[in-house]
């Protein structure tokens, strides 16, 4: 059972009101957890989940109308009953442009609900010059596995943004303002400033920020489009559900800890890392587990995480099926063959482009690491990926490999007619630019609340 | 029954309720597998049923590309984390999220 808590820290409650904004969630969740009357509403926006696309384009993967719903509900709720609401990884990705797109997001709702409120904005993008300056100081680190970053990816790559930490937060919701919209932010920050700024634990309010950031998902049955609610004690802190079908237990509360990370016991952000070694997760009953012993560890320096992505290139794609069991039995003797004869035909354009082919049925999910050599599909999908340095070279590259293909007079071919089934036409889709993660490194900075903030009365 | 040494080998999933995979950034794919209790967490554990080199096999990948195996006793899970084998979305990637990559984990034997 929770020891008496200190006096001079009163509980912290927290409602979290989805995995990502714009994932949804039940208005009756939402009211049930206003009702126990939280001192912060807060969502995270973002993800690098959904690949270097949406940080590199400076588009949305969520869609407007889920986010512009679920932001009135929040804002509404928050502004009239004063409790602040705050949202991080706007758009997103969180650089400039999706951190605006919210922004204008959050001004419609104002103007349509008549509403008046103070929001303040942090943007996390990092200017070039930065990070070309700590580069040079040797103040950058790459991930295992990622490069060493130089110059010249810097000044290849698009928008770059860092992942604040508490401090943009702080300093914003301390200037009083009733809705914060961040860009790039370490998920738990949205939910731990305010507690921290109080005088919580910061490793308790980290570890509370690192689940309610995925909102219901650590429940059990998890779900990414529910609200959960988190309960910020002296030395513990207490997650639970919102809605009747789910509930939080020791085990889907701790297993949270393993989702997406490589070391559950360790979690590294910005300034420090969670140790979450002398851990325990006790149900307390009614769907509740409470949480105690996570400690947050500050590192020597601070470090923040960047993220940039640069254009790779463009791509054009065409799909079509293969059921003849003479072409499936010598499918890679056969693709071999097209990209040679298709290299001869390009000539000296050759050494520009690429055709990738994904064949489904065989290996087209594991590709290279895929343990199951022997093939016993009746019929295979081949997606053809064609990457070009524009969209015409894509687009002739693709159109030169379907075509050869379709019509290649493989070894022991009886079907003369043409070797694949296109369920579209036309048959081949320009898929536009393509970007991929150039930056995603280590900088260390000497001020954590180094990110532009700007107030705004709407 | 025989002893130990001769009994019939048992599939992972009767040991395991959860198996997946996962991103842990652009480079890493992690993947978890959560036993159904203590006994069998402990015995997986004792008996080093995976370890590194097991794990770079199962994926025909080289041992240096597996960062890490961590076991972590408040889920009873077991944790592998490799190198993806290409970055996240780059051109040729085949899985953005990593989240079909956990099928030979499903051989596993003990």
């Amino acid at each position: 059972m929770p020891k008496t808590r200190p006096a001079t820290l009163p509980e912290f409650r927290i409602l979290s009101t989805t995995a990502i904004l714009g994932y949804g969630f039940p208005e009756t969740s939402f009211r049930r957890g206003l009702k126990k009357r939280p001192h912060l509403i807060a969502a995270d926006a973002g993800s690098t989940d959904p690949g270097p696309h949406y940080l590199g384009s400076g588009h949305s993967f969520t869609s407007r109308e889920a986010v512009k719903r679920e932001l009135r509900l929040m804002i509404k709720a928050g502004v009239e009953n004063r409790i602040p609401v705050v949202v991080g990884t706007a758009g997103g990705s969180g650089a400039r442009p999706h951190v605006e797109w919210c922004a204008e997001i959050v001004r419609e709702i104002a103007r349509e609900e008549k509403l008046h409120f103070r929001v303040g904005f942090a943007y996390a993008d990092v200017d070039k010059k930065t990070v070309l300056e700590a580069i040079a100081r040797h103040r950058i680190q790459p991930f295992p596995f990622g490069p060493e970053l130089t110059a010249k990816t810097v000044k290849e790559t698009g928008d770059i943004v860092a992942q604040m930490g508490v401090e943009p937060f702080i300093k914003l919701l301390d200037r009083k303002v009733d809705v914060v919209i961040a860009g790039r932010s370490y998920d738990p920050a949205v939910f731990a400033a305010l507690p921290i700024s109080l005088g919580y634990d910061p490793g308790l309010a980290i570890h509370m920020g690192k689940v309610l950031e995925c909102a219901a998902i650590a429940a059990t049955p998890g779900s990414g489009s529910d609200c959960a609610f988190g309960t910020l004690k002296a030395d513990s802190f207490i997650l639970e559900a919102l809605s009747p079908d789910r509930k939080f237990t020791p085990k889907s509360a701790a297993a949270h800890t393993l989702y997406e990370k490589s070391d559950p016991v360790h979690l590294p952000g910005p300034g420090g890392a969670i140790d979450l070694s002398g851990c325990s997760f006790t149900d307390i009953g009614r769907g509740r587990v409470e949480v105690r012993g996570s400690r947050f560890v500050p590192t020597e320096k601070y470090w923040i995480k960047l993220e940039g992505t640069r254009l790779a290139g463009y791509r054009a794609v065409s799909i079509a099926g293969v059921r003849d069991p003479i072409m499936i039995k010598g499918i890679d003797a056969i693709l071999k063959a097209v990209q040679e004869r298709v290299r001869t035909i390009r000539g000296k354009d050759a050494a520009n482009g690429r055709m990738i082919f994904h064949v489904y049925g065989k290996n087209a999910v594991m590709e290279e690491i895929e343990p199951v050599k022997e093939t016993k599909s009746h019929e295979l999908g081949i997606l053809m990926e064609a990457i070009g340095r524009t969209q015409e070279e894509a687009d002739s590259i693709l159109s030169l490999t379907r075509s050869t293909l379709l019509h290649y007079g493989y070894p022991g071919r009886i079907a003369t007619a043409g070797n694949l089934a296109f369920p579209f036409s036309p048959s081949d889709v320009a898929m536009g630019k393509v970007f991929e993660f150039s930056i995603y490194h280590l900088m260390q900075i000497d001020d954590p609340a180094m990110f532009k903030t700007e107030v705004v009365r709407l | 029954m025989k002893t130990g040494k001769t009994r019939k080998k048992r599939n992972i999933l009767e040991a395991a309720n959860v198996i997946r995979s996962k991103n842990s950034g652009p480079f890493e794919l992690t993947l978890d597998i959560m036993f159904k209790d203590r006994h069998y967490y402990d015995l997986f554990r004792k008996e080093r049923v995976i370890t590194p080199a097991k794990v770079a096999r199962m994926y025909g990948i080289a041992k240096e590309d597996v960062l890490k195996v961590i076991y972590f006793e408040p889920s009873l899970a077991v944790k592998m984390t490799i190198r993806r084998r290409i970055p996240s979305g780059a051109p040729g990637d085949s899985d953005i999220y990593g989240a079909q990559q956990h099928a030979p984990l499903l051989n596993i034997t003990f």
